[in-house]
Formats: structure tokens, C-alpha cells, sequence
């Protein structure tokens, strides 16, 4: 009985590090997504048809403002992640819960800087360089809002399974994705919006 | 409430193109009809579509791979037909139509053909080879196979309701930006590729994991068979190179709807980018394709030759070099473009080195066959005549990869030939000896040899006759694409091809009563051994067909040929003491319901039913939530039935053995 029970587990085990080795393979073809779409914008960053540029349009304190929630929401998020080791489920939600506002604060900023422009007749339509702007920009926005989305869904299985073998396995590939994120938009802030405003 | 989708969306405008909707119709209500008149929907839904099992789930690829080559076929039948007759005249097809078919037929023979036939291939025997029960993801398995059925299910839809992209299968603006192309065709060619993009990049991922991490025991990497290795390779290359595809296509597809510029005319949009981003892919797609061919070969050419393969350590390095230079070679599909003469040297050296690991390979193959017994198996067959053509595709390739010649020759026919030179035996071949050689494995009775042969024949010199003309005619100057020409030198050479064409038909008909034939004689040729060939790696050592759980006790590797190595050592076919429970995944039927819902996405993005778009949208969003929350996938098979399996397939052997011996 308890050699079934040792197999099952180390079985179970085993699906755990398969699953964090796919997810990570599907991280870098997104990481191959978003090298490309920083070479679009690279390539077209001059490409403003008459239109407004990066000076004109970039708000240093805001792309700040959204550097600073994302960036702490990835150590609130570590601090869920040692939270599920001990096997705490409260301190997981709570952390979980924070990481959640600092995400969705980041992604409120962002769609009021995309309707600030698009209302200042800015839109993706109105150059190359916009459209490779927003494509770069909202990519990486609508990945945080599937990561808000997965959060919420972790917290609903945290409270109703528990930490269970699955769902800290979800909770640790969540995190890849999460922190992963942060990297895109440590590029984005350097490659879009700096060399934008200098 | 239906977008742009209106009554004159129905292809009334010419009578050929209604005919050929009547014939999807009228064959899809045929298989209905038949599938109710044996009373085998449910049976279908339960035993297939919904299933998870790699072996269900590679037959299904391959039935798709199969239905998608006749129509791709009959595209290129009637592209070759016209082009025969239409000297000073506009021959039977009109241009509009015309661009259609050669657009289809690309688009076609590479995504519903080619790749789910290699992933078919992958999916059936990889995890035998290996010594698995079951692929790392085995939902994410049946996913891909719904997403890339999705996407040749638009591409079909295309033929009834409204019209397919004319802008050819790699979709270059600004022709095919909504200004040059305001209708929907282009749009069914980005949807159905980047919904069928998705499920390929899926199958990468799930076939990297699966072989690198549920190898059987004693399986080292340099243990694994060449098909593994090959299909390791291809596997990466299709989880980095489709993002790239899904890149190209969906800015185009932004351009499109949502007004863009990526790669407009106008507007600070930079159209020499799209070439970029689709051949990025596009390039390491040859040999995602090529790859698991080449495996193909080295596992028929070691078994029919009765020899191990020659210098399997060089074959290996040979497929990760190609498929790291894979990368490095993308401008030398446009080296006309405009870049400085630096890079296009850059790019045609690179494209001649990825040939020199190609050239190891073919001498890897001769010098296995190089004394050893060979049995001119269909499969063989194929082999041999893939090593002839291939070389001559080759080295037209070696010629084009010089940026002056490829100035010249840039656009013509002669491009058409050589392409066709490397995929048909390249790829094409492969597979199809893939299909003969693992028929028995995966359907328990073995193919026709007679019709086999007939068949290779009829392709091998029908290919030849069809394709060395546009060689000529390249040279001549002909471009690519042409729906009429007033050059009369050309037409002969047209019409040889147009005829080279006809003898394929003959070797596919050869095909279909191959099946029919080997179906009606199934007691006859019936494969109770499991390893009909005297094979040597470990797809053999289980039954044909094999059970859903493929080993009843893993087996344990000590050599590069694994079960050949097990039969001399006398232990290849011994009882094991006792068996143990296994756990295998459920059906499920959310990878089906994924697909359909994805068609449906598809099919709304591209008639602008923005309604429809959302309910599909959330739809999946729902489905996938639904299961990614489910943590009761597996069920259990009970040691007492794995005995109950086992003993039948025992007592079989044993009147085998006392029949035959």
C-alpha cells in the first residue's frame, strides 16, 4: 500500500516537472512574439507619417507610475509563492489579492494612456509607428489582464482545494508567467518609452 | 447581425467554382449519410473524436493529412490543365479563379497536408519508439489536432461561402493588404493558418517535453532512434518558429481590420517587413517538415537493409546543425528585395553550408544500404527514389542560393521546380514511406505491396515528367503564377507537365486501391506478431495495433536498437511475473469543442460578426478554465485487465509461432 502510494506521488511528481517544462518552452516562443514585435516597433519607430511622436505622446511619470505597481506586484507575488511553501492559504489569498490591485492599477493606467491618445487623434490607424506601438504595448497589456484573470481563477482553487499538490504546480507556473511580464515590460520601458522621451 | 456575410457570398460566379462547392457539399453529406447509415456517431464521438490516445489521435491527423492531399491535388491538376491550354487564350479557368487555386493549393499542400501528416507520423509512433505510454500533455495533444482541423475546415468553407485569398499561400502585401484586396479572402487564409499555427506550436512544446522527459528507461538522448531525433528537432523549431508566423500574420490581419499599417503603402508603413517575419518562420518550416522525413528514411533504410544505420552520431549532429542553420538562411527567399550585396553574400553563404549536413545525410543512407540485404519494400522504394531526386532538388538549391543567378531565375518556374523538387520526395515521399512501413503498427494488418509499388511508380515519374519542363521553362524565363501566356515555345513543355500531372493522378488512384485492396485482404495480411518487418526499435516489440496503454510493463533499454538488441538477447517477447495498475487520461471532449468553437472565431473574424466573435471568444475562455480546474483526468486500468489483454495477445503469438515455425 504504501509503495502504490510513494509511486503515485512521485508520478504526480514527475507531471508537475513536465508541465513547468512546457510552460517554460511556451514562455520563450512568447518571448520569440515579443522579440519580434520589438523589432517592428525598432524598425518603424521613425515611421510617424507627419503624425505625433514618442515626445509628444509619452508620459515619463506615468510609464514610471506603471513600472513601480508592476515591479512590486512581482515581490507580492514572490511573497505568495513562500507563502504556499509553508502552506499558509490565508497569507497565499492576501498576497494574491495584493498582487491582483497592483495588476489591475497597472493595466487602468494603461488603457487611460491608450484612450488619452486614440482621444488626441493618436489611434493605431494614424501611423506605422502607432500601430507597432500599440500592438507592442497592448500585447503585453492584454497578458497581464490573462494573468489577472488566472490570478483570480488560483484564489477561487486556493479556497476550495486548498494547496493541493495541482494547485501549488499552477501557483509556481503562474509565477513564471507573471514574472515573466515584468521582463517584457523592463524592455518595453527601456526600448519604447525611454529612447522615446530622451 | 451577420457582418458582410450576404447571399452573394455563394460562389455563383462561375460554373467550375460552384462545382467544386457542390462537390464539398455533396461529399461532406455523403460521409454524413454513411456514418448514420452504420449507426457509428456515437461510436465516433467516444472511441475518436473526443479521444486522447496518441495512437487515435495520429490516425485522425493523417486522415485529415490524406483528404487535404486529393483536394490539394485537384488544385494542382487544374492549375496544370490550364496552363497547357491557355496559349494566347484564357483556357477554362478565369484569372480571378485562377489565383484562387494556386493560392489554395500552397496554402493546402504545407498547412492541412504536410504538417498534420508529419505530426500525424510523430504522434503514432514517437511514444512507441520511446517506450511511453502516453505523450506529456495528452489534452493539449487532442487541442492541437481541433485547432488544425479548425483550419482546414475554413480553408473548405472558403470554397462555398465567399472566395479564398488570391495573394498566394505566403500572402505578401500590399496585394494582399484590404486595399489591393478589400474582400474576404485573404482574411480566410490568415484565419484558418494562425488558428491551424496555434495547434503546431502546441505539438512542438507537447512533443519536445514527451521526448525529453518520458523516455524509458536505459534510453539515453544518443539511444534514441533517428526518427525521435528527428522529430526532438523538428519539434523545437515548431515551438519557436510558429510564434513568428503568428506574428506575420496577425499584424497583416490588424492591417487589415482594424486599419493598421503595418505594411501599407501609406502611412509609415514598412511592407519589406512582412517577408521578414513570415520567413522567419517560413524557413525553418522546410525543414520542420523535411526533418521527420529524413527520420523516416533512416529507420526504413536500417530495417529494409537488414543493416544498423551508418554513423548514426553524424546523422544526429547533421539534424540539430540543420535545424540551428535553419534560422540563418530566412532573406535567401527574397534576396531581390533590395538588400545591400553584404547581406545577400551572407544569407547565400549560410544557404550553401546548411546543404553540407544535408549531403552528410544522403551517405549516411547509401553506405547502409552498402551490403546489405535489401527488400524492396514500397517503403524502400520511396527511399531510394527520394535519394535520386532529392539530390537533383538539392543542388538547383545550392544553385539558386548564389543571390546573381537567383536574380535571374527570381519569380519563374524554374523556383516552382526546385521547391517541388525538395518537398515532393523530400517530404512528401517520406511520409508516404512512413505510411507504408507503419501501416501494420498502427491498424494491426499490413498494405498491398502490388498497389505500393504502383503507386510509388506512377508518383516518381510522374513528378519527373511534371516538374523538370518548368526547369526548362525557368530558364526560358517563364514566371511563376501565369493564368495565360503568348509565348508558343512554352506550350509543349506545359503540356508535358500537364501530363506528368495525369500520371501522378494514377499513382494516387494506385494509393486508394492499395487501402481497398489491403482492407478487403486484412485476414490475410494480418499482423499478429507486431513486427512484421524482423524489426529493430521498440514500436515493434508491443502488438499491432497496440493496446491504449502500448507497454504492459515499460521496457528497458540497453541499445541504440532497442528491440532488435532484446531479441538476441531472448527476452524480447517474455512474460512478465506479474502486472501492475495503470493510469491512463480520459477522453475529453473540450479539445473538440475548442476546435469547433476556434472555426467558429475564424469564420466571424472574417466576415466582421463581431457578436459572434465574442460568444467564441468566451466561450473558449470558459472551456479552457473549465479544464484547466479539472484535477480527475486519468483513469485506471486494473492490473487483472492488463493480464486479460496480455494473455490474448500470448495466446495469439503462441499460434503464430506454432503455425509458422
Amino acid at each position: 500500500m504504501n509503495a502504490a502510494v510513494t509511486a503515485r506521488d512521485s508520478e504526480a511528481a514527475e507531471t508537475h516537472e513536465q508541465r513547468a517544462l512546457g510552460f517554460w518552452l511556451y514562455l520563450m516562443g512568447d518571448a520569440v512574439i515579443f522579440a519580434l514585435l520589438f523589432a517592428t516597433y525598432v524598425i518603424m519607430v521613425n515611421n510617424t507619417d507627419g503624425g505625433p511622436g514618442g515626445k509628444q505622446l509619452f508620459d515619463l511619470r506615468n510609464a514610471a507610475l506603471e513600472t513601480a505597481l508592476l515591479l512590486v506586484s512581482s515581490t507580492t507575488f514572490g511573497f505568495a509563492s513562500l507563502c504556499s511553501k509553508t502552506g499558509n492559504r490565508g497569507a497565499v489569498l492576501f498576497w494574491l489579492l495584493v498582487t491582483f490591485v497592483l495588476g489591475a492599477g497597472f493595466v487602468f493606467l494603461e488603457l487611460r494612456e491608450f484612450a488619452g491618445m486614440i482621444k488626441a487623434g493618436a489611434g493605431p490607424d494614424r501611423s506605422g509607428f502607432l500601430s507597432a506601438f500599440f500592438t507592442l504595448v497592448g500585447t503585453h497589456g492584454l497578458h497581464v489582464s490573462m494573468g489577472l484573470t488566472w490570478i483570480l481563477i488560483m484564489c477561487g482553487q486556493v479556497m476550495m482545494k486548498g494547496l493541493s499538490v495541482a494547485v501549488t504546480s499552477r501557483l509556481f507556473r503562474l509565477g513564471l508567467f507573471w514574472h515573466f511580464l515584468d521582463i517584457a515590460w523592463v524592455g518595453i520601458f527601456s526600448i519604447v518609452y525611454l529612447p522615446g522621451l530622451l | 447581425m451577420f457582418g458582410r456575410l450576404t447571399l452573394d457570398a455563394l460562389p455563383l460566379y462561375s460554373a467550375i467554382a460552384a462545382g467544386g462547392a457542390a462537390v464539398t457539399i455533396g461529399g461532406a453529406l455523403v460521409v454524413a449519410i454513411a456514418i448514420t447509415w452504420l449507426g457509428a456517431w456515437r461510436y465516433l464521438w467516444t472511441d475518436w473524436l473526443t479521444s486522447v490516445d496518441h495512437k487515435r489521435i495520429g490516425i485522425m491527423y493523417i486522415v485529415l493529412a490524406l483528404i487535404m492531399l486529393l483536394r490539394g491535388f485537384v488544385d494542382a491538376i487544374m492549375m496544370r490543365a490550364q496552363q497547357a491550354m491557355a496559349l494566347n487564350a484564357g483556357g477554362y479557368l478565369p484569372p480571378e479563379h485562377f489565383d484562387q487555386i494556386f493560392s489554395s493549393h500552397g496554402t493546402i499542400m504545407i498547412f492541412f497536408m504536410a504538417m498534420p501528416f508529419m505530426t500525424g507520423l510523430i504522434n503514432i509512433i514517437v511514444p512507441l519508439q520511446i517506450g511511453t505510454r502516453d505523450v506529456a500533455f495528452p489534452f493539449l495533444n487532442s487541442l492541437s489536432l481541433w485547432l488544425t482541423a479548425a483550419g482546414a475546415g475554413l480553408v473548405m468553407v472558403s470554397l462555398v461561402i465567399g472566395k479564398f485569398s488570391t495573394a498566394g499561400w505566403t500572402g505578401y502585401p500590399p496585394y494582399s493588404g484590404v486595399e489591393a484586396n478589400p474582400g474576404v479572402g485573404v482574411d480566410y487564409w490568415i484565419w484558418a493558418i494562425l488558428i491551424s499555427g496555434f495547434g503546431s506550436t502546441f505539438s512542438g512544446i507537447n512533443f519536445v517535453v514527451t521526448i525529453l522527459k518520458r523516455r524509458a528507461p536505459g534510453m539515453t538522448l544518443m539511444r534514441m532512434t533517428p526518427f525521435t531525433w528527428t522529430a526532438l528537432c523538428a519539434s523545437v523549431l515548431m515551438a519557436f518558429a510558429f510564434p513568428a508566423l503568428t506574428v506575420a500574420c496577425g499584424l497583416l490581419a490588424l492591417d487589415r481590420t482594424f486599419g493598421m499599417h503595418f505594411f501599407t503603402n501609406a502611412h509609415g508603413g514598412n511592407m519589406m517587413n512582412y517577408p521578414n517575419l513570415f520567413w522567419i518562420w517560413g524557413h525553418p518550416e522546410v525543414y520542420i517538415l523535411i526533418l521527420p522525413a529524413f527520420g523516416v528514411f533512416s529507420e526504413v533504410v536500417a530495417t529494409f537493409s537488414r543493416k544498423r544505420l551508418f554513423g548514426y552520431e553524424s546523422l544526429v549532429y547533421a539534424t540539430a546543425a540543420i535545424a540551428i542553420l535553419s534560422f540563418t538562411v530566412w532573406l535567401h527567399h527574397f534576396f531581390t528585395m533590395g538588400s545591400s550585396a553584404n547581406v545577400n553574400a551572407f544569407f547565400g553563404i549560410t544557404t550553401m553550408v546548411i546543404a553540407v549536413p544535408t549531403g552528410v545525410k544522403v551517405f549516411n543512407w547509401l553506405l547502409t544500404m552498402y551490403r546489405g540485404r535489401i527488400d524492396f519494400h514500397p517503403s524502400m522504394m520511396w527511399t531510394i527514389g527520394f535519394m535520386i531526386t532529392f539530390v537533383i532538388g538539392g543542388m538547383t538549391g545550392v544553385l539558386l542560393a548564389i543571390p546573381p543567378a537567383d536574380f535571374l531565375m527570381h519569380n519563374t518556374t524554374f523556383l516552382v521546380a526546385h521547391f517541388h523538387n525538395m518537398i515532393i520526395p523530400g517530404v512528401l515521399f517520406g511520409y508516404l514511406s512512413g505510411y507504408m512501413y507503419w501501416f501494420p503498427k498502427a491498424f494491426g494488418f499490413e498494405l498491398n505491396r502490388g498497389w505500393g509499388l504502383a503507386s510509388f511508380w506512377c508518383w516518381l515519374i510522374g513528378f519527373y515528367l511534371a516538374f523538370m519542363p518548368l526547369y526548362i521553362l525557368g530558364f526560358k524565363g517563364m514566371p511563376r503564377r501565369m493564368e495565360q501566356y503568348n509565348d508558343p515555345s512554352w506550350q509543349p513543355y506545359l503540356m508535358v507537365a500537364a501530363f506528368g500531372a495525369f500520371v501522378v493522378l494514377i499513382g494516387i488512384a494506385c494509393m486508394v486501391m492499395q487501402l481497398y485492396v489491403s482492407i478487403r485482404d486484412r485476414r490475410k495480411t494480418a499482423d499478429v506478431s507486431g513486427d512484421p518487418f524482423d524489426g529493430r526499435t521498440l514500436e515493434w516489440a508491443t502488438s499491432s495495433p497496440p493496446p491504449a496503454y502500448n507497454f504492459a510493463i515499460l521496457p528497458e533499454v540497453r541499445d541504440r536498437e532497442a528491440f532488435l538488441d532484446m531479441k538476441e538477447r531472448g527476452v524480447a517477447y517474455r512474460r512478465p511475473a506479474a502486472y501492475e495498475d495503470i493510469h491512463l487520461p480520459k477522453n475529453s471532449m473540450v479539445g473538440v469543442a475548442m476546435g469547433a468553437f476556434a472555426f467558429a472565431l475564424g469564420f466571424a473574424m472574417i466576415w466582421h460578426i463581431w457578436w459572434l466573435v465574442a460568444a467564441c471568444g468566451l466561450a473558449m475562455w470558459v472551456a479552457m478554465i473549465a479544464r484547466s480546474s479539472d484535477d480527475d483526468s486519468e483513469f485506471k486500468v486494473t492490473a487483472a485487465e492488463v493480464k486479460l489483454i496480455e494473455d490474448a495477445r500470448y495466446r495469439a503469438l503462441a499460434t503464430r509461432t506454432g503455425s509458422r515455425k
